[in-house]
């Protein structure tokens, strides 16, 4: 392959990899070769866009269907004041535009499917898995197997990160030999709902780079076969073994799944169970009106103690969803009741397992505290 | 003779919020019922109600899996530290 030259322009902006003898020309004209697509442009996009385009990979490609928030800017380095609101592909392009005019950048404003996935990765030399959710992770895992190409993954949660490279073509394993099947949904929070030490996916987020980088020029030592785990709390790093399963269903010796598949249900999440039963729900302004009548209902938060001191809604008693099950006797279940959290996520789930243990006058705030913010006290903060 | 058992963050307010437990020398098997006996929150995300290892929580014993060693009777001896890994998903 004939790789492309560099203008003289580009030669004074990478002179710093073009000194490093490891990198060279050679690595530099292979970066601008090559060609990266950036599955999320959230927490560990931001860095890994910004790093991978200041590097000079010449051609990237970001996918995300979402719009630039204020609470994502603790951590989404790429976006800023200025572009709240907008798509965040967008936003990121525009950063990345005025970081490295050199460079192609294509956008993408779909959520990736198991019907679009092919197409969108199949231009690029290296897929990079910034999403937040199992579904999609299960997704570019099985899709980047069957086309042959190198996922380079990160995930975080809270304070800690992992990190490691799936590579078929070094005979690496895949997500699925690491994690086999997904957990069901509702045991393993979100970084939405568990939150997320802002500089962590940072930290995870480059190193996702340095490999995307490392896989493009071929130098160094790919992280194949070793999941990188680090801690911010005590900042420790460690690496333990990943080995290939033989049987795993992707990229075993007889893989018996050979197309994708639907990763909503793979994951537990059934269409029932994304449109939940509207009976047991109730709007916030129909919680606001009853909570004025005469016969309020009893007020129940299912946040953490720390969310509690950022906001919480008058007259209302906590118990942690994680206690429910334990401190059920404090509650009284003749009692009409409306659950609450920050999102309506939380409080479904304390919902059920309060109607699991007979609990029948219980209603779900639908849209939660958020929602709250929005339809009946804006003086209420939104986090 | 003791081993170190290490909880990820996700599971710690399961288990008291030690962010490693120290627990008497023997099988992956031993060790964890006697971590669920202590933490019984613990158990019900880290077995199903079958008693089976959930497939979404990796047990290392050192450096390696024990879906490699010998599943839950893997031996772990004096010194030595078992992690427990769960799936994490977060990104953005």
């Amino acid at each position: 392959m004939v790789l492309s030259s560099l203008s003289n322009e580009e030669i004074r902006r990478y002179s710093r990899h073009l000194i490093l003898p490891e990198f060279g020309m050679e690595g530099q004209r292979k970066l601008k070769q090559g060609s990266v697509l950036l599955i999320g442009t959230g927490g560990l996009g931001s860095p890994l866009a910004l790093y991978l385009a200041a590097a000079g990979v010449g051609h990237m490609g970001l996918v995300d269907f979402d719009i630039v928030d204020e609470s994502n800017l603790q951590r989404q380095i790429i976006h800023g004041t200025s572009t709240l609101g907008i798509r965040k592909t967008e936003s990121a392009k525009m950063r990345l535009r005025d970081l490295n005019p050199h460079i192609d950048i294509a956008t993408y404003e779909t959520q990736i499917t198991s019907e679009n996935a092919f197409d969108l990765m199949r231009p690029y030399d290296v897929i990079v898995d910034g999403t937040d959710n199992f579904p999609t992770r299960y997704l570019t895992n099985d899709a980047s197997v069957m086309l042959g190409k190198p996922n380079v993954y990160g995930s975080i949660f809270r304070f800690e990160g992992q990190a490691t490279v799936f590579s078929p073509k070094h005979g690496g394993p895949c997500y699925r030999c690491l994690y086999p099947e997904p957990p069901p949904p509702g045991l393993v929070p979100s970084c939405a709902e568990g939150g997320v030490l802002g500089v962590l996916p940072g930290v995870i987020g480059t190193i996702q780079a340095t490999e995307a980088i490392k896989l493009l020029t071929g130098i160094g030592e790919p992280l194949v076969g070793r999941l990188l785990l680090y801690d911010a709390l005590t900042l420790r790093f460690r690496e333990l073994k990943l080995r290939r399963n033989p049987d795993c269903p992707v990229c075993g010796d007889h893989p018996t799944v050979t197309e994708l598949i639907d990763y909503q249900q793979f994951c537990g999440i059934s269409p029932e169970e994304a449109h939940r039963d509207s009976t047991i729900e109730i709007t916030p302004i129909e919680a606001a009106e009853w909570l004025r009548s005469d016969h309020p209902p009893f007020l129940l938060d299912v946040r953490e103690a720390n969310e509690w001191e950022i906001c919480h809604l008058p007259g209302a008693v906590r118990i942690s969803v994680n206690e429910i099950a334990e401190r059920m006797n404090e509650l009284d279940s003749a009692v009409e009741m409306v659950v609450y959290c920050r999102s309506g996520v939380r409080s479904a789930r304390a919902v059920d397992l309060l109607r699991q243990a007979g609990f029948r006058k219980v209603k779900n705030l639908a849209g939660g505290i958020l929602r709250w913010a929005d339809d009946v006290d804006p003086s209420v903060p939104k986090y | 003779m003791a081993v170190t058992v290490t909880i990820p963050t996700a599971l710690r307010q399961y288990a008291g919020g030690n962010a490693s437990i120290t627990l008497a020398a023997g099988s992956v098997g031993q060790i964890l019922a006697t971590l669920t006996e202590q933490h019984p929150q613990l158990g019900k995300h880290l077995f199903t109600e079958q008693g089976a290892l959930r497939s979404f929580v990796n047990i290392y014993v050192g450096d390696e899996d024990i879906r490699h060693l010998q599943g839950i009777e893997t031996p772990v001896p004096d010194g030595e530290t078992v992690s427990i890994i769960p799936a994490i998903a977060g990104g953005v």
